[in-house]
């Protein structure tokens, strides 16, 4: 298994206690692609982040086992956490607009990515990063690699920020929100070269998102997070037609294009589902 | 208030965002702008708006041309609601004070009442009135921009992307809401957003724009049943078919 993680809880401590915001959680990952799906303040990013040891200090992360590729997170040192970040399992975030750095054109940013994790020389690791472009489908990447952030589009400095993380062949390749400030049609595009490399490459994939529709249609599997707990996981294609209320409740408030409702139902939270 | 815009046209420096851009909305109707970033869709809204003044063509309110510069009557006739409500509230200020800086500026009576009167129309809880923006969730901060823009009383509601920083349960209860308050006052809504069942859920007629031109003008109901004559429409339309139907 790549990633283990059993009964994980993560808090943080205020003025007036701790507050829990995951709550238990377990899952496991292999070389597969799960997804991971709830609203906001779920918890679905704050595991991901704790599976690479990314939270401030003053976070409380308490669980029976946090692993990757059989790796203790939670002993691991800052030293052994950095030859898995980025190495090892690769982070893609929602917004490529504040993800690269501006003022350093994209091709010496993807050669930095694989110059730190591989070494070589300066000309070499800029010839890679010209590959790793190609491989992420620019068109011209030559002419990519020596421009800045601001002179592509949303989609183009996506791709730029996978083939970053690409670099060093990771194992693993977590998204989070990879596609949210993203238009539809470059939306599917993106989440099928996604899908392309991490099949060619026999990479494990952690996508969490929002969107339930777009999970199950690019996932195996699916955890379904609530308030810090995962309510369900089955299938990716068993999802739209999920039985917990509160997967139910999601898909059916969401207004749809063949199946116009009069009115959308709202989500009647029940507490039962926290048990 | 019935719509027109004809012809409109609009510039950054020489560069030409849209691009001869007619509609027309009916009193009591909403219509809804779809298309990718970049297309012009909020440029268009912004324009009507009268947040921007480099304009040309044609904007006009119940027959009447708006002017390059609006009248402050203008303002309580049309009232815009913005995409991002934890941008778009002044974090250091009261709900009370972000409610009643309208009704100040145009010197309107009973601003108390007013408030509580509009904190009840969309639905919050009369103790979020003296709370500040970042003590409310995301969709509670939503409602106050809708009941700031309803505070004047206004015929028209300019919606630019109003639910796409929303999870799509808090989603559905401000499209509800929404479809309510056109309903109890007769307002007249242009509302832009990328999704197209939440344009075809809320609008009766939808225009369908691409790099600045708005290429095709369809129905709802044709929209959902595929009547479409536009490439483009028929690229937006099967990407969101798909994502409903099951893998």
């Amino acid at each position: 298994m790549l990633v283990e993680i059993n009964n994980l809880k993560i808090g943080f401590q205020s003025r007036t206690g701790l507050h829990q915001a995951v709550k238990g959680v377990s899952m496991t990952l292999g070389t597969e692609k799960l997804g991971i799906v709830g609203e906001s303040g779920s918890g679905k990013s704050l595991t991901a982040r704790a599976l690479m040891k990314l939270l401030p200090k003053q976070t409380v992360i308490e669980a029976d086992k946090l692993a990757f590729d059989g790796i203790d997170i939670l002993a691991a040192s800052e030293k052994q956490m950095r030859s898995i970040r980025g190495k090892r399992a690769g982070f893609i975030l929602q917004d490529p607009k504040y993800s690269l750095n501006p003022v350093k054109t994209i091709g010496s940013q993807v050669a930095e990515s694989w110059h730190t994790h591989k070494g070589g020389s300066r000309r070499q690791a800029l010839e890679a990063a010209i590959m790793l472009l190609e491989q992420v489908k620019i068109r011209d990447p030559k002419k990519v690699a020596a421009a800045y952030p601001h002179e592509v589009s949303g989609g183009m400095g996506q791709r730029v920020m996978i083939a970053m993380m690409l670099a060093p062949d990771p194992e693993l390749l977590i998204a989070d929100e990879p596609t949210s400030a993203l238009d539809a049609t470059v939306q599917a595009e993106i989440l099928r070269l996604i899908e392309e490399l991490v099949s060619e490459r026999g990479m494990g994939l952690l996508l969490i998102s929002h969107d339930l529709p777009l999970v199950s249609h690019f996932c195996d599997r699916v955890a379904v997070m609530y308030a810090g707990h995962v309510v369900e996981e089955l299938k990716a294609s068993e999802l739209l037609s999920a039985q917990h209320p509160y997967t139910r409740g999601l898909l059916n408030c969401m207004p749809s294009l063949i199946h116009p409702k009069e009115r959308l139902p709202v989500l009647t939270r029940d507490p039962e589902w926290l048990k | 208030m019935t719509i027109e815009i004809d012809n409109l046209r609009i510039s950054f420096g020489d560069r030409e965002v849209v691009k001869g851009v007619s509609f027309n909305v009916a009193k009591g109707a909403s219509f809804g702008i779809v298309g990718e970033s970049g297309s012009g869709k909020s440029t268009v809204l912004r324009a009507m708006a009268g947040l921007n003044n480099e304009w040309s063509g044609r904007i006009a309110f119940s027959g009447e041309d708006a002017p390059l510069k609006r009248p402050p009557a203008f303002f309580r006739k049309v009232q815009m609601v913005f995409q991002d409500p934890y941008g778009s509230l002044h974090p250091r200020q009261t709900i009370d004070r972000i409610l009643s800086e309208l009704p100040l500026v145009h010197g309107m009576d009973k601003i108390d009442d007013r408030i509580a009167k509009v904190l009840s129309a969309v639905a919050l809880p009369l103790s979020a009135r003296f709370r500040y923006p970042h003590q409310l969730s995301g969709g509670q901060r939503q409602r106050v921009a809708i009941a700031r823009a309803l505070i004047a009383d206004p015929e028209v509601l300019l919606l630019d992307e109003p639910t796409s920083a929303l999870d799509v349960s808090v989603q559905a209860e401000i499209l509800n809401l929404l479809a309510d308050l056109r309903a109890e006052r007769n307002l007249t809504y242009v509302m832009v957003s990328h999704n197209l069942s939440v344009i075809a859920h809320l609008c009766t007629e939808v225009g369908v724009m691409i790099d600045g031109n708005m290429v095709e003008q369809v129905t709802a109901e044709d929209l959902r049943l595929g009547n479409v004559n536009h490439a483009h429409t028929r690229e937006l339309r099967s990407l969101s078919v798909e994502l409903e139907e099951p893998a």
